[in-house]
């Protein structure tokens, strides 16, 4: 890892410190009332979840008789890409969640290596609804029924021409997905599993639909946390993607991570993800960061 | 709508309809309290033992009375026997030594109007009180964990 990356990700870390320290000092601010991290935090795309997966909980703090929000900023600073990703949510009485979320790929040196330009960028928006459908992650600890939610993902690529030249079929596509997740409260510990049908290659940044495969593909998507604290957790999650384009192999992804929140309305997020390859750069491992606000 | 739709609903219907008067029972009791862990007294010392438990109890009444989500609920009420009951429910899921003889959860809060809001208000009193005891947080859940069910008997709204 190069010294600018290690520059960028404690500047960046600093940042996520004061903003949540100026957070924290100030006066309890107002939120709903669902129990401390049972609303996840924001995934990359955009859905409450983990890091890299959505989970069934809805997001924000609203219990069942009220609305809950969040923002959230995610930084993630691979060896040869950075993806920024930002949006917010809308958790509607524990029963609907409704996303938007933007997010932009660097291609830093590899645009220029490619004759696309230095730092090129691909931008997504995401807008994403999720329905709870049965369940309660919490508080059902006599049954071994997990809370299920159903949800989707409409992405919209604004680089049309590129992921085509590459080998997409579209622009835009949608995901759709289950996940069930249920809390082992007594062994302090979650787990969630989500199917997703997808066709996007690099969770669309590259399109959707390939040369080498135009079809929906089940992906399997797993995360396990661990709570330490009421505010604090570590975990691991895994997330299948399909392998679309003929010019460049894709991977899963992995990571583990650790997720901080120190009052409802914070939460900060930090894994160590590896990306596998992403077009003419193997072995891509990154450093995410991300800071959520809400209530 | 397709004829296949409408004998699934009907089905549903059907499953759905023997359940209804369950909810609407206000006499039928609740599921029994459970204990913690099978016979492993190891959280139950964490609580300090009975003891500690009504100490905890006592701190958590004080707690509760201090939120304005939960203190309606509590104001007024015997609170001395509310803290007996509760170290007993406590001790009895903690694998201690001790009986629950109180009325079944449902019965009890049945007409109080509970929400899920005021029912998470009470959990994170407790929590606070919990760490403030120094009991260690993997002890605090496998305790939640045979109360959180409970959420059902008591949350009517």
């Amino acid at each position: 890892m190069s010294n600018r990356i290690q520059f960028q990700t404690k500047v960046y870390v600093a940042a996520l410190m004061l903003a949540s320290s100026a957070a924290w000092s100030a006066s309890p601010l107002p939120s709903g009332d669902k129990l401390l991290l049972t609303g996840g935090v924001s995934q990359v795309e955009g859905a409450a979840g983990g890091g890299l997966t959505p989970w069934a909980v809805i997001g924000g703090y609203g219990t069942r008789d009220q609305i809950g929000g969040n923002a959230f900023y995610t930084r993630v600073e691979a060896d040869d890409y950075a993806l920024d990703s930002y949006g917010v949510l809308v958790g509607l009485y524990d029963r609907v969640e409704i996303s938007v979320a933007r997010q932009s790929f660097n291609t830093e040196n590899v645009g220029a290596l490619l004759g696309l330009g230095q730092d090129f960028k691909f931008k997504q928006d995401i807008y994403g609804v999720k329905v709870k459908l049965v369940g309660d992650v919490v508080y059902d600890q006599d049954s071994w029924l997990p809370q299920v939610s159903i949800g989707l993902q409409h992405k919209r690529n604004d680089q049309g021409a590129v992921v085509r030249a590459v080998g997409a079929k579209d622009d835009k596509g949608t995901d759709y997905y289950v996940s069930a997740t249920k809390l082992f409260l007594a062994q302090s510990t979650l787990v969630n599993a989500t199917v997703r049908a997808t066709k996007a290659n690099q969770i669309g940044i590259l399109g959707f639909g390939g040369d080498k495969d135009d079809s929906y593909k089940a992906q399997f998507e797993g995360s396990v946390a661990y709570l330490l604290s009421r505010n604090l957790a570590i975990g691991a999650e895994y997330r299948m993607k399909p392998d679309n384009l003929g010019i460049a192999k894709e991977d899963d992804w992995k990571d583990v991570f650790i997720a901080w929140a120190p009052t409802k309305n914070v939460s900060l997020t930090a894994a160590y993800v590896d990306l596998g390859n992403i077009v003419i750069r193997d072995d891509q491992k990154a450093f995410y960061i991300s800071a959520q606000i809400g209530f | 709508m397709k004829p296949s739709l409408v004998r699934g609903l009907m089905l549903v219907a059907l499953f759905a309809l023997p359940a209804a008067p369950a909810f609407a029972d206000t006499t039928g009791d609740s599921a029994p309290l459970k204990r913690c862990c099978g016979g492993d007294t190891g959280p139950y010392k964490d609580f300090g033992e009975k003891a500690g438990i009504e100490r905890l109890m006592r701190d958590f009444m004080e707690g509760l009375l201090a939120d304005p989500r939960t203190r309606p609920f509590f104001e007024g009420q015997n609170k001395e026997r509310i803290i007996l009951q509760l170290t007993d429910q406590l001790c009895y899921a903690l694998d201690g030594p001790c009986e629950y003889t109180g009325r079944p959860m449902r019965a009890t809060h049945q007409g109080m109007g509970i929400s899920r809001t005021e029912f998470n208000a009470l959990v994170e009193v407790l929590q606070t009180s919990m760490n403030k005891a120094g009991i260690p947080f993997r002890s605090q859940n496998k305790m939640l964990a045979v109360f959180a069910p409970m959420e059902r008997d008591i949350v009517t709204r």
